[in-house]
C-alpha cells in the first residue's frame, strides 16, 4: 500500500535496471527507500521508492509543489531531516564527492572569468581539464569572457562544463534548460545526452517539460503530491526525434496522467502561471512544449 | 539645428560655463574694487600666493603632511571597520557581542570627542588621526558587514556542493560578493577623512593645510586662506578618483562598472 504504482512498470524498470547494470560501471547505483519529508506541517514527500541503475539518465516531471525539486536536493545533500534511506552504490553516506547538480539559474560566480568558474574547487593540477571541457560544451573561445557577457543559453553551457570538470559519477539536474528559449533548449538537449553517453554518469533530471524528459531520459518517473503515480520506461532509439509518432504517443500519454491529477488546491498561490496551460487539452499543452 | 558633434561639444563645455562665469566676475568686481581684498581677493592674486607658496616648499610640506594624517586614520580606522565588519557578518556570535555596542557608539558624531581627544592626547599627531579613524571606521563597518550579510546564499549553496570550503569559500565567493558593498564604503569614508581632518586640523596643529589657513587668517590673508580651501576640494576630488579606479578594477566584472 506503501506506493501506487502505475500497472506494470515497476516491474519492467526492476528488469531494465539489471540490463543497464552490465553495461555501465562508471556511473552510481542510487536507491531511494521510503523517503518523507516534512517541512513543519506539511508532507511534502510521501514515500518515494526509486531504483535507479549505473549510467541510467531518468527524469522526474510532475507540476509545481509536487516535490519532485526537493526529492532532488535530497538526493544531493542539500537537504537533510527526511525519513527513510538513500543509498549510493549501496552505501549510505552520501557521495557528494561523486555528485554534482546543475541548478535552474547557472549560478555563475559573476566575479570569475569563465574558465575559472568552470575551475572552481578543482585541485591546482587539474585547472588545466577546465579547459578541455570548456571545448566540450563549445564555449573555448570565451574561455577569458566574464560570465555577463553571455547569454542564458551559454551560462548554462558554462554551468554544465563546471559540473563535468569533476567527473561526478552521478549528475543531477534542476530544471536547468526552464529559463532557456525552446531552440535553445533543443540545442542543450543534444549536448547533454552526447555527454551523457561520452561520460557515461548516472543522471537525475527533474522537469516540467514532458517532452524533454521523454527525449533525454531511459525513464520517466511522474510524482504528485509527494508519491511517485507512473514509472514509465522510454524504449525509443536515440537520438530521439520530437516528430515521431511514438515520441508523440508517449509524450500524450505522460501528459494524460499529469492532467488527470486534479491541481494542488492545498496551495495554489505557489503555482506557477505556467501551470495555467495544464488545464488546456493535451493537444494544446504539446505544441506549447 | 545643430550636427550630433557639434552637440556634444555643447554638452562637454556646459559644466564649466557657470564656473567660468562666476570667476570672471569675481575677477571683475574685485579688480574695479567692488570687493575689498579682505573679504575675496581676486582669483589672479588666490593664484600667485599658491604659485609662491608651491614655490618656496611650504605649500608641499603642509599638503603632504595632512596626506600623512588623513590616510594614517584611514588605514586605522578603515582597517579596524573592514576586519569587525567582516567579523561580526561572518560570525553570528561575533554579530550577537559586538552589534548592539558598535550601534550605540555610531550615534555618537566623532566631532563631539574633540574635548575628550583633546584631554587625551594634547592637540598631538595622535588626536587628530584618532578622530579621522573613529570617522572613517563606521561607513566601513557598516557597509562590509551589510555586503557580506547580502551575498547571494544559491551562491554559496552552490560552492559549497562543489567542495569549496573554509578560507577558499571565503576568498572566491563571500569576499569578492561583499566587495560592492565594501567599496561604497569606502567612498563614504574618503569623504569623512578630509571633513574630519579639516575640523580637526583648524582647532590646534602646528602644520597641514588647516594650521596654513588659519594661519593666514591671523595675518589677514585672505588668498592664502582660499588656496587652503581650493586645496581641500582638490585632494578630495583625487580621493574619489581613486575610489572610482579600485572600482572599476576590482568591480571589472560588473557591467555596471565596466566601462565608463
Amino acid at each position: 500500500m506503501q506506493n501506487n504504482f502505475e500497472e506494470n512498470s515497476a516491474v519492467a524498470s526492476r528488469a531494465a535496471v539489471a540490463s543497464t547494470a552490465v553495461a555501465n560501471t562508471f556511473g552510481i547505483a542510487l536507491s531511494v527507500r521510503n523517503v518523507h519529508k516534512h517541512y513543519g506541517e506539511r508532507e511534502v514527500l510521501k514515500g518515494i521508492d526509486l531504483d535507479i541503475a549505473p549510467g541510467e539518465f531518468v527524469a522526474i516531471v510532475g507540476r509545481s509543489g509536487c516535490g519532485k525539486s526537493t526529492l532532488l536536493r535530497l538526493v544531493a545533500g542539500l537537504e537533510a531531516g527526511q525519513d527513510g534511506e538513500l543509498h549510493y552504490d549501496g552505501h549510505a553516506q552520501d557521495s557528494r564527492h561523486d555528485t554534482r547538480i546543475m541548478f535552474q539559474d547557472s549560478r555563475l560566480l559573476p566575479w570569475k572569468r569563465v574558465v575559472d568558474n568552470v575551475a572552481l574547487g578543482l585541485p591546482p593540477h587539474e585547472h588545466i581539464n577546465a579547459e578541455h571541457v570548456l571545448g566540450q560544451v563549445g564555449l573555448r573561445e570565451r574561455r577569458h569572457e566574464w560570465p555577463a557577457r553571455l547569454s542564458g543559453g551559454q551560462r548554462q553551457r558554462v554551468a554544465l562544463a563546471r559540473a563535468l570538470v569533476h567527473k561526478p559519477r552521478l549528475l543531477l539536474l534542476d530544471e536547468p534548460l526552464g529559463a532557456l528559449d525552446a531552440l535553445t533548449r533543443i540545442e542543450m538537449h543534444a549536448l547533454i545526452e552526447s555527454l551523457w553517453r561520452e561520460h557515461g554518469f548516472t543522471a537525475l533530471l527533474v522537469t516540467h517539460d514532458v517532452s524533454e524528459a521523454i527525449a533525454l531520459a531511459d525513464r520517466v518517473v511522474l510524482i504528485d503530491e509527494g508519491r511517485i503515480t507512473l514509472d514509465l520506461r522510454v524504449d525509443l532509439p536515440r537520438p530521439r526525434h520530437r516528430g515521431h509518432a511514438a515520441f508523440a504517443a508517449l509524450e500524450e500519454r505522460v501528459l494524460r496522467r499529469v492532467l488527470q491529477q486534479p491541481p494542488n488546491d492545498t496551495n495554489p498561490d505557489k503555482e506557477h502561471t505556467g501551470d495555467v496551460s495544464l488545464h488546456r487539452t493535451v493537444d494544446q499543452v504539446r505544441w506549447a512544449v | 539645428m545643430s550636427t550630433p558633434q557639434k552637440k556634444t561639444l555643447f554638452d562637454r563645455t556646459l559644466p564649466w560655463l557657470l564656473p567660468v562665469l562666476l570667476i570672471s566676475a569675481w575677477q571683475f568686481a574685485a579688480h574695479v574694487g567692488w570687493l575689498s581684498s579682505r573679504v575675496l581677493p581676486e582669483p589672479l592674486k588666490v593664484f600667485e600666493s599658491a604659485w609662491e607658496l608651491l614655490k618656496s616648499g611650504e605649500l608641499l610640506h603642509h599638503v603632504l603632511v595632512s596626506t600623512r594624517r588623513a590616510f594614517i586614520g584611514l588605514a586605522i580606522g578603515g582597517g579596524l571597520g573592514l576586519t569587525l565588519g567582516l567579523l561580526t557578518g561572518t560570525f553570528r556570535r561575533a554579530e550577537t557581542l559586538l552589534d548592539t555596542t558598535l550601534q550605540m557608539i555610531r550615534n555618537v558624531p566623532p566631532l563631539a570627542l574633540i574635548p575628550l581627544v583633546i584631554l587625551w592626547f594634547g592637540i598631538d599627531e595622535a588626536a587628530k588621526i584618532f578622530i579621522v579613524a573613529v570617522g572613517v571606521f563606521f561607513p566601513l563597518y557598516m557597509n562590509t558587514y551589510h555586503g557580506i550579510r547580502s551575498v547571494d546564499p544559491a551562491l554559496i549553496e552552490m560552492a559549497k556542493s562543489y567542495g569549496v570550503s573554509g578560507w577558499r569559500l571565503y576568498r572566491d565567493v563571500i569576499f569578492p560578493g561583499a566587495l560592492p558593498s565594501i567599496l561604497v564604503g569606502l567612498r563614504f569614508a574618503l569623504g569623512f577623512m578630509w571633513v574630519l581632518l579639516i575640523v580637526s586640523e583648524t582647532i590646534s596643529a602646528t602644520e597641514g593645510i588647516g594650521y596654513m589657513t588659519m594661519n593666514a587668517r591671523e595675518f589677514l590673508r585672505t588668498d592664502v586662506v582660499l588656496v587652503g580651501i581650493l586645496l581641500y576640494a582638490l585632494l578630495g576630488k583625487l580621493a574619489d578618483i581613486i575610489a572610482r579606479g579600485l572600482e572599476r578594477f576590482w568591480l571589472r566584472w560588473n557591467p555596471n562598472y565596466a566601462n565608463a
